[in-house]
């Protein structure tokens, strides 16, 4: 068995929401990803772990081409969202990212009102008509991220008053309000406390049920909590990917192994 | 599964260390106690058997404190993969451990409630290879556990069936001695519990090579090879 080219997979995902095929990754010409397929299940939750550097989150950012954004990154292979190439020329970036929306690891909220950061999104889609539809996907964005008990009363306040971990649920609600269909979370809970991590952590599996989750995690634990499959990407490779019980109990690849029991690799 | 490298943390590397020493120690004392009151019944040793029974106090001491162990390192640690497994299989070895101890005991104790005399060798023998037969089952499943040797475990198992058969030809045998002469009966049935609390180390021996399966492999014997019987 050659570790150059050899993916350890356990049965497929038989109807991938989004599809990575030899995906490689390069920024001015560096080669940060090498030949990344993974099958991303609808309503799933993936989650991409590996040490800092190993490409997880540059593959993350593949998926809704967040890199076509950095300055000399280029990225061959293919990627599909429901079997559509989201690298054609013919695709709108700005409609993809409406459908794949993304949470960033340091909560950002928009220096607006709580409800102008959720309302943002529907109103330059245009998803909503009028203003009684533009509240209710406000009020239930706000639902669903599991902070509107918190908000309702302060609408108007700015959303950079709320506490860093509503501020997280608040920017989830901002990405859930696009109506995506897939939800990419980079690093969602590094920047919070365990009882904001865990109200993420339960968000993330009630968020499940009507979307499809990519999370990049550094806590293999959270990753262990919260998804259905794992993939563990090292130095720009994709080593092993599996249910997600099998990578945290039994793994086949001797470097997923050491990673995750935090050996000397 | 090739060798496993040393933990970041050397702290933890010592804690698994530890626990895996604990496991052996607690093994060694219970062989030890297995083969020690097989040896008193034999003799009808009253002062052997008596020790043997306060000995097994720190066989269950052993076990309480390899539970802490393991409960403390899941609770700091958070062990994944293969130390998590052997954390687990830990706690699972010492439970044998711990019961097989207890057969000792039961042996020590049929030692003190026989009362004649001496035991004729024709009643003991059987006991004897059936004591040899179990304590060596105990020693190899305590080594392929040890060395994480799946192979190893696999003939253990295989193994179990000569003891289930050894524990059915005494049972015929002592049943025979009972029935040439009314008065062996006392010292038979007692001899028959014997062969019985054998029969159950050699399960509790089962049970941790099947556990020394797991922590190699990650996969369930017995799942294993209803597998293989499918194919």
């Amino acid at each position: 068995m050659s570790l150059d080219t050899t993916v350890e997979t356990a049965e497929p995902v038989l109807h991938p929401k989004m599809q990575g095929d030899k995906v490689s990754v390069f920024y001015s010409g560096k080669q940060a990803l090498f030949d990344v397929s993974l099958r991303i299940g609808a309503n799933q939750v993936t989650s991409l772990i590996g040490p800092s550097g190993c490409g997880k989150s540059t593959f993350l950012r593949s998926l809704n081409r967040m890199n076509d954004t950095i300055d000399g990154c280029r990225v061959a292979g293919k990627i599909t969202l429901d079997d559509e190439d989201i690298y054609d020329p013919d695709i709108d970036v700005v409609e993809l990212r409406a459908r794949v929306g993304m949470v960033f690891q340091k909560p950002n909220p928009f220096p607006k009102s709580i409800y102008e950061n959720v309302a943002y999104g529907p109103r330059i889609h245009g998803i909503a008509r009028g203003r009684a539809e533009l509240d209710e996907i406000v009020h239930s964005s706000l639902r669903r991220a599991g902070l509107w008990n918190e908000v309702k009363d302060r609408l108007a306040e700015p959303g950079t008053g709320l506490s860093g971990g509503q501020q997280q649920r608040l920017c989830i609600a901002r990405a859930i309000a696009t109506r995506p269909e897939v939800l990419l979370m980079d690093e969602p809970c590094s920047a919070l406390d365990p009882i904001a991590t865990a109200v993420i952590e339960e968000l993330i599996d009630e968020l499940r049920e009507n979307f499809t989750i990519v999370i990049v995690t550094h806590s293999m634990q959270q990753a262990a909590r919260v998804s259905q499959k794992t993939a563990f990407f090292h130095l720009g490779k994709l080593i092993e990917e599996g249910r997600t019980e099998d990578i945290f109990t039994n793994p086949r690849n001797k470097q997923t192994q050491d990673y995750i029991t935090g050996r000397i690799g | 599964m090739a060798t496993l490298n040393e933990h970041i943390v050397s702290s933890y590397e010592d804690e698994l260390t530890t626990l895996a020493r604990m496991i052996s120690e607690m093994g060694g004392m219970v062989e030890e106690e297995i083969i020690r009151s097989a040896d008193a019944l034999v003799k009808l040793d009253h002062d052997e058997a008596k020790a043997i029974r306060a000995a097994d106090k720190r066989v269950d001491e052993m076990q309480q404190r390899i539970n802490d162990m393991a409960v403390s390192i899941i609770a700091r640690r958070q062990p994944m993969a293969a130390d998590l497994r052997m954390v687990v299989t830990s706690i699972q070895v010492a439970n044998d451990l711990e019961r097989t101890g207890d057969m000792a005991k039961q042996l020590a104790k049929r030692a003190l409630q026989i009362e004649t005399l001496g035991l004729a060798p024709k009643f003991y023998n059987g006991v004897k290879h059936m004591t040899q037969l179990v304590a060596g089952q105990l020693k190899a499943a305590l080594d392929a556990y040890a060395a994480r040797d799946s192979a190893a475990a696999v003939e253990v198992c295989k193994r179990d069936d000569e003891v289930d058969a050894l524990h059915t030809s005494l049972f015929r045998e002592l049943l025979t001695y009972m029935m040439e002469d009314p008065r062996n009966i006392t010292q038979c049935t007692h001899l028959l519990f014997c062969t019985k609390s054998l029969e159950r180390v050699g399960d509790h021996a089962t049970n941790i090579a099947e556990a020394a399966y797991y922590l190699e492999t990650g996969r369930h014997l017995s799942a294993d090879d209803s597998a293989r019987a499918k194919r």
